[in-house]
């Protein structure tokens, strides 16, 4: 088993004459908090759509656990242990909290259809337990007492740790959050760094966190790579970053260096 | 509490109040919930009565119809979800008896305007399309995928039971004799040939055949949203059609579909003489002829039976884990992707489901029929069934039966009923002068001729003012109550774009 979780290897996408991702080289080891920031337009969502398999990528490699996944449809890439979160929530309104989380297990439940249509015990007890494990995953979630909600009806934050939740279902072992704190107070961003950290600990997981704000990654992350324009500019600890004149040149412009 | 109720409710104490009861409405609000809902429609009926009685004496089968529908409202919630159900299917189970007496008034009421409640030939007709339009809920409702070309599979089920279990095969050679085969087939003529298998097996090999052709009709279409596959659908039900009525030996070179004239003898529905001998179930629909228990009795009887698996499969799917991705699809796409779920493939089950429910229904006509015409599977089919289901409340069973059994009616009786009552009490019509090819004539109106216009009229209504369908579902009447779920131009809640 590597130490590495996912590698990416000249990575690359161009949208016609665009390059929105320029030859990315970049590496997560397992059991870490990595973050990627960047100013606005920097490519860091195509990134992750790269890596999620909703882009293909023009050129490069995506290598996860050891195998390509660069390519791969969606489905793919979160049978294989990648889950995420998005930027602008998209949780399944009409649905319940616990059906959201029902539907992220999708792919680790076999129920097929004739089974189902006949109610035969081995499915009924799959589902029995996967109902079960979704309360479990609200209640760790702090959503216990929102089961039945419709998700269209809960407060911004639930909606929020809603889906991180739905994610976890999916057992990823690299959890993708797209500026999970984008719309939140300052509270509300302290708590969920702190459930950040509780969920690396607890579910062993490894955690790539997109982030807009440079503030937030600073405390979280044990490693910071920030794009501009497409291309990695630097990588590194928080105070290499934070101190990086190229850093600070994309985040403040020319005449702040000097 | 006020909320709650309409403004009849208040108009009515406000009036009482001003005759001179005191303090009528809070004195009544304090009363048993019970009372406050048991109450209310006996005094409804009470006025009623009072007011009709003059002029007519009422139907003791209309009052008996009244009480059920009052008990049933009256009951408590925990026994009504298994009382109305129950009463539901009792009266279809026993419709025959009912609507095919030789004393109608005894069991059965005018209902106003309408006129006669519908024949057994429309109610097994209404079987069928209710089977359809779940089917076609599977896939617009659940899945969100909108088909217009739903015909396809049940013309395609249709064509699969003529193949089947008809006469057709005998002109093909096998060793230089004609097919000749019979496996629990009914009222074959002998010396005819020709392949003849139960109709029970066909029902099954229909409807699977009919899911292999979704699954082929769905693979190049099912990359397309939205509207593009509605327009891809819609030329797949028509190629269909068309081959239907082209595929004789004239184009084909043999003789697949039998041309304009369709495939005909079907053999009719029936068990056999086995199963008659050793369970009493009937050998031969069309043997019976009985006042009540006759062919279209038992073929209703059967299609009931048909119609009420489809249900139960439709529901256990909804709720199975299938369903829910289905229905995640339907809510958004590119979330449901990111969970795991494999679009091509779920979407392509969906479709098929819908087609394999399609397909049953299109064998069961055939052999309703005991013929296939390439007539009877235009494109108006696959737009009633939508209208069934958007006027039923898309997504919803209850609803889609219920949309279903409503336009089936209109269309086979309802309209006709209708014309006559507005002719006979309403228009200065003069049946002589009257000319049936004319919509407006000699003062008349002939309603049927406009009826997918007086179908549009009604899908326009409902669209207008209960545009979630007259049972909706329980999402869907909740997307209509706050809003719609778009994609956002500019999400103005969340930070910008990165």
């Amino acid at each position: 088993m590597s130490e590495l979780l996912l590698e990416t290897i000249a990575l690359r996408k161009e949208f016609g004459g665009l390059v929105a991702v320029d030859d990315v080289d970049f590496t997560i080891p397992r059991g870490s908090i990595i973050s990627l920031i960047g100013p606005n337009g920097a490519g860091k969502t195509t990134f992750f759509n790269m890596l999620t398999g909703v882009y293909k990528p023009t050129a490069g490699r995506v290598v996860f656990d050891g195998e390509d996944i660069g390519g791969k449809p969606p489905h793919a890439a979160t049978e294989r242990g990648i889950g995420r979160t998005f930027q602008n929530i998209r949780l399944f309104e009409q649905m319940t909290a616990t059906e959201n989380v029902l539907v992220g297990m999708h792919c680790r439940l076999k129920g097929r259809m004739v089974p189902s249509i006949f109610g035969f015990p081995g499915v009924r007890r799959e589902e029995r337990a996967a109902r079960e494990r979704a309360r479990e995953l609200l209640a760790y979630c702090d959503l216990a007492g929102h089961e039945d909600d419709y998700a269209r009806n809960l407060s911004y934050g639930d909606q929020r740790r809603l889906e991180v939740a739905r994610a976890l279902a999916t057992q990823p072992k690299l959890l993708l959050l797209d500026e999970p704190t984008a719309g939140m107070n300052p509270q509300e961003t302290l708590e969920f760094v702190d459930f950040v950290f509780k969920l690396r600990d607890d579910e062993d997981l490894t955690i790539l966190l997109i982030e807009h704000d440079m503030k937030l990654v600073m405390g979280v992350s044990d490693r910071i790579t920030v794009l501009e324009y497409g291309a990695k500019i630097a990588e590194g600890q928080a105070q290499e970053v934070q101190s990086d004149p190229r850093v600070i040149e994309a985040y403040l412009g020319k005449a702040a260096v000097s | 509490m006020a909320s709650r109720h309409g403004r009849a409710y208040r108009g009515f104490f406000r009036l009482l109040e001003s005759v001179g009861v005191k303090d009528a409405r809070a004195r009544w609000e304090r009363k048993s919930p019970f009372l406050q809902r048991a109450v209310p429609p006996l005094a409804i009926a009470a006025v009623v009565l009072v007011l009709v009685l003059p002029f007519r004496t009422p139907d003791p089968a209309a009052i008996v119809f009244l009480a059920i529908v009052y008990a049933l409202y009256i009951m408590p919630p925990r026994w009504r979800k298994w009382a109305l159900p129950a009463t539901v299917l009792t009266i279809a189970v026993l419709y025959p008896f009912l609507v095919q007496q030789l004393d109608y008034q005894r069991f059965l009421f005018e209902i106003p305007i309408f006129n006669t409640f519908p024949t057994i030939d429309t109610m097994a007709v209404m079987a069928i399309y209710a089977m359809m339009a779940v089917g076609l809920n599977i896939v617009v409702g659940y899945a969100g995928l909108l088909d217009l070309g739903y015909v396809a599979f049940y013309a395609l089920g249709a064509y699969t039971a003529a193949w089947l279990a008809s006469p057709h095969a005998s002109q093909f050679h096998i060793n230089g004799k004609p097919i000749d085969l019979n496996i629990g087939g009914v009222g074959v003529t002998e010396g005819l040939g020709g392949i003849h298998i139960s109709i029970w097996i066909v029902l099954l090999a229909a409807a699977i055949v009919t899911a292999v052709g979704g699954i082929l009709i769905g693979l190049p279409t099912l990359r397309l949203r939205g509207d593009y596959l509605a327009i891809v659908t819609l030329g797949f039900g028509e190629i269909i059609a068309e081959v239907a009525k082209n595929g004789d030996s004239i184009t084909l070179g043999f003789n697949l579909t039998g041309g304009p004239p369709g495939i005909n003898p079907l053999d009719p529905p029936g068990w056999g003489t086995w199963l008659a001998d050793h369970l009493g179930l009937p050998a031969n629909y069309l043997e019976k002829s009985g006042q009540y228990v006759n062919f279209v009795t038992l073929v209703y009887w059967s299609g009931l039976v048909l119609l009420l698996l489809t249900i139960f499969c439709s529901l256990r799917m909804r709720d199975s884990r299938l369903g829910r991705a289905w229905i995640a699809i339907r809510e958004d796409e590119v979330a449901a992707a990111a969970m795991g779920i494999p679009l091509m493939r779920t979407k392509t089950w969906a479709y098929a489901s819908g087609a394999f429910f399609g397909g049953v229904a299109g064998a069961w006509f055939g052999s309703f029929k005991q013929g296939v015409f390439p007539d009877d599977f235009y494109f108006q089919i696959s737009i009633f069934i939508l209208c069934m289901v958007i006027l039923g409340g898309m997504g919803n069973v209850w609803g889609v039966v219920a949309g279903a059994a409503f336009l089936t009616y209109l269309n086979q009786e309802g309209l006709s009923s209708v014309s006559t009552w507005f002719n006979d009490k309403v228009l200065p019509c003069d049946p002589n002068t009257a000319d049936p090819a004319k919509v407006i004539s000699g003062g008349c109106v002939n309603a049927p001729l406009v009826s997918f216009g007086i179908y549009g009229l009604i899908i326009v209504l409902v669209m207008l003012f209960r545009p979630e369908g007259l049972i909706p579902e329980r999402r869907r009447k909740l997307e209509f109550e706050t809003g719609v779920h778009d994609e956002p131009l500019m999400d103005l809640r969340h930070a910008p774009e990165s």
